[in-house]
């Protein structure tokens, strides 16, 4: 941690404790006196408010596991039960279920507020990579989730899903038998899917601590991007933060509460209301809405690339649209964090974070639809959104670190928040 | 180790590499059981053969029955699905192979090698790209339709324009030995 330890503790078990297990110390120096940028805007609260859904999801999951089957012929029928029969289970598995597309909804934004300042660069690169680690988990774990009330879209889901790997060559077959324990979809697959789902919740817990322990050895990034200097620069963690956190989390959960309370569906598929059944697909096949982007680039892919089948490149350029951010800190040359003072690359940027949306867009419709009744089809669309994704970090990125003209940055944060002239008419703290 | 207590190696420097070289492959046995476990169980496994009787299904008609968790189409096709069938050029399919369990590996995909009998056609019904079930009697060649990223497959079940890469695999077909019209898969 930055600096030494502030913790004085005040009664006598509180030394005792101190003395042989420093865990109030921990805390206290982790997230009430921990130096903190004092110009964190609103954009820093995501942070907060991904620990709360991540308790929010393992503790409706955990009540949720109290009353749910795991067997295909019961599956189905226990999930309904839970909504109709079980004491405010219709509240709770609102709450799980919409909670996973709000956990998705803060790391997004999360995450992009990451790209924008510059958050990956040195120092801070293991706690990039943990997040994407975790954003990894997530995605996992949300999967295997929607499998588990076995309507059809749970099932051909998770049927499109483990198919991918079968386009690996040679062991894909192998591989997609082990995964489905069968030779289909089934009950082998929907039992070790809720192990597997019950378990992967804390592992993202375990990471989730590696990342904020990555993250108090260099402290918080900030909108300017300039490193703390001095103790000027920074604020006590508490009650600064522990409030605007604290505010930002509430108005966050008032936006999942319309959801969960008023709109408990809207983020669902009603295909999902039909019990499983192996013998007819669903007319439209799609994912929920927070893997669309990554849906669309797999769809893209629709020609064979050298000695890779176009089935095999879609599964590799999927995966590869994630794997690049683990390497994204050596992609990006350019010694400026925050884009703040980058005016070439913010307007990349820009364009990046439309580009995703539109993805997105792609992913939910028929790739042979026109979009918009224009003559582009909408797998055409996906392409050029693809090739932009894939450019942003593999060639914009690399290249504007050497080409473009930063604007001045701030001497300090502490001088960026007050002005020059404030600043040092302040007193010495 | 051994240059600091002497020329040879010690009896310490033994028991380490052995110790060593024992927790390696011991780690190894006990992880194999762990990764085994989700392949197919044994009762999965003996579910693998049903029997079905074919005389029921009627010219240009389907029938879809469950095997091994999935579906199996049985068609019986008309002549003018044989003849469209018969007709197409092997060596200008996208998977050239016929993909038929009861045929060697490398042997062609001809109308003949796809078939059970002449009006016959019996194949999984599971889309080779990620495993849809593809629509009947669709498509722009009379065949199957695959709804979800756009398969079009022919009157013998071969794969001809979209993103699935292989023909929809013929599963090991026999008769019944005491009644010809019941074919056995698996």
């Amino acid at each position: 941690m930055s600096g030494p330890s502030t913790y004085e503790p005040q009664t006598g078990i509180e030394r005792w404790l101190d003395s042989r297990l420093p865990i109030a110390r921990l805390m206290w120096d982790s997230f009430v006196d921990f130096p903190t940028p004092r110009n964190l805007n609103y954009w820093w609260t995501f942070g907060g408010i991904l620990a709360i859904f991540l308790m929010i999801q393992i503790i409706t999951g955990v009540v949720l596991a109290m009353h749910y089957t795991a067997d295909v012929s019961m599956a189905f029928d226990s999930v309904q039960r839970i909504r109709r029969d079980v004491p405010f289970g219709w509240l709770i598995q609102s709450m799980h279920a919409n909670g996973a597309s709000f956990f998705f909804l803060a790391v997004y934004i999360h995450m992009f507020r990451g790209l924008y300042y510059g958050s990956y660069k040195a120092p801070r690169e293991v706690l990039w990579i943990l997040g994407v680690v975790i954003y990894l988990l997530m995605m996992a774990t949300g999967f295997l989730g929607y499998v588990l009330p076995w309507g059809q879209m749970s099932y051909w889901g998770a049927m499109v899903i483990t198919n991918l790997f079968g386009a690996l060559p040679v062991v894909g077959e192998g591989i997609r038998e082990w995964l489905w324990g069968g030779f289909s979809v089934g009950n082998a697959t929907l039992t070790r899917f809720y192990a597997l789902h019950f378990l992967l919740p804390f592992v993202i817990a375990g990471v989730v601590i590696l990342h904020i322990w990555a993250l108090h050895v260099p402290g918080n990034g900030n909108p300017t991007g300039v490193s703390v200097k001095t103790k000027k620069d920074t604020l006590p963690f508490h009650p600064y933060y522990t409030v605007k956190d604290g505010f930002a989390i509430v108005v966050f959960l008032m936006i999942f509460a319309a959801f969960v309370f008023y709109m408990p569906d809207a983020l669902g598929h009603a295909d999902n209301y039909i019990e499983a059944n192996p013998l007819v697909t669903p007319s439209h096949i799609v994912p929920e809405w927070y893997y669309l982007p990554f849906y669309a680039i797999l769809r893209a892919i629709t020609f064979d690339i050298g000695p890779i089948s176009a089935q095999l490149g879609g599964v590799l350029a999927m995966f590869g649209a994630i794997a690049i951010l683990f390497v994204l800190p050596w992609l990006d040359t350019s010694p400026v964090r925050s884009m703040r003072y980058r005016p070439v690359a913010r307007w990349f940027f820009l364009i990046f974070m439309v580009v995703c949306l539109c993805l997105g867009w792609c992913g939910a419709n028929n790739p042979d639809d026109p979009v918009l009744g224009t003559p582009l089809k909408f797998v055409t669309f996906a392409q050029i959104l693809t090739l932009y994704y894939f450019a942003y970090f593999l060639v914009i990125l690399p290249v504007l670190g050497f080409t473009e003209r930063p604007k001045e940055r701030p001497a300090s944060i502490e001088a960026a928040v007050l002005g020059n002239k404030s600043a040092t008419a302040q007193p010495a703290e | 180790m051994t240059d600091q207590h002497g020329q040879e190696p010690t009896r310490r420097d033994f028991i380490y590499i052995a110790a060593g070289g024992a927790a390696a492959v011991g780690g190894a046995l006990t992880l194999w059981p762990f990764i085994d476990q989700m392949n197919p169980a044994a009762d999965t496994l003996a579910l693998a053969s049903i029997r079905i009787d074919t005389s029921p299904v009627e010219t240009g008609q389907q029938i879809t029955v469950m095997w091994r968790g999935g579906p199996v189409f049985i068609r019986r096709r008309t002549e003018a699905e044989i003849q469209e069938s018969l007709t197409v050029d092997i060596s200008a399919l996208p998977d050239s192979l016929a993909r038929n369990e009861n045929l060697a590996d490398d042997a062609p995909a001809t109308d003949e090698n796809r078939r059970y009998t002449e009006d016959l056609l019996i194949m999984k019904g599971n889309c080779t790209h990620l495993g849809c079930v593809p629509l009947g009697e669709a498509g722009d060649y009379d065949g199957w339709y695959c709804p979800c990223h756009g398969s079009h497959y022919d009157t013998a079940g071969r794969i001809r324009r979209g993103p699935a890469p292989e023909n929809l695999p013929v599963p090991p077909l026999r008769a019944d030995e005491a009644n010809p019209a019941i074919v056995v898969i698996g």
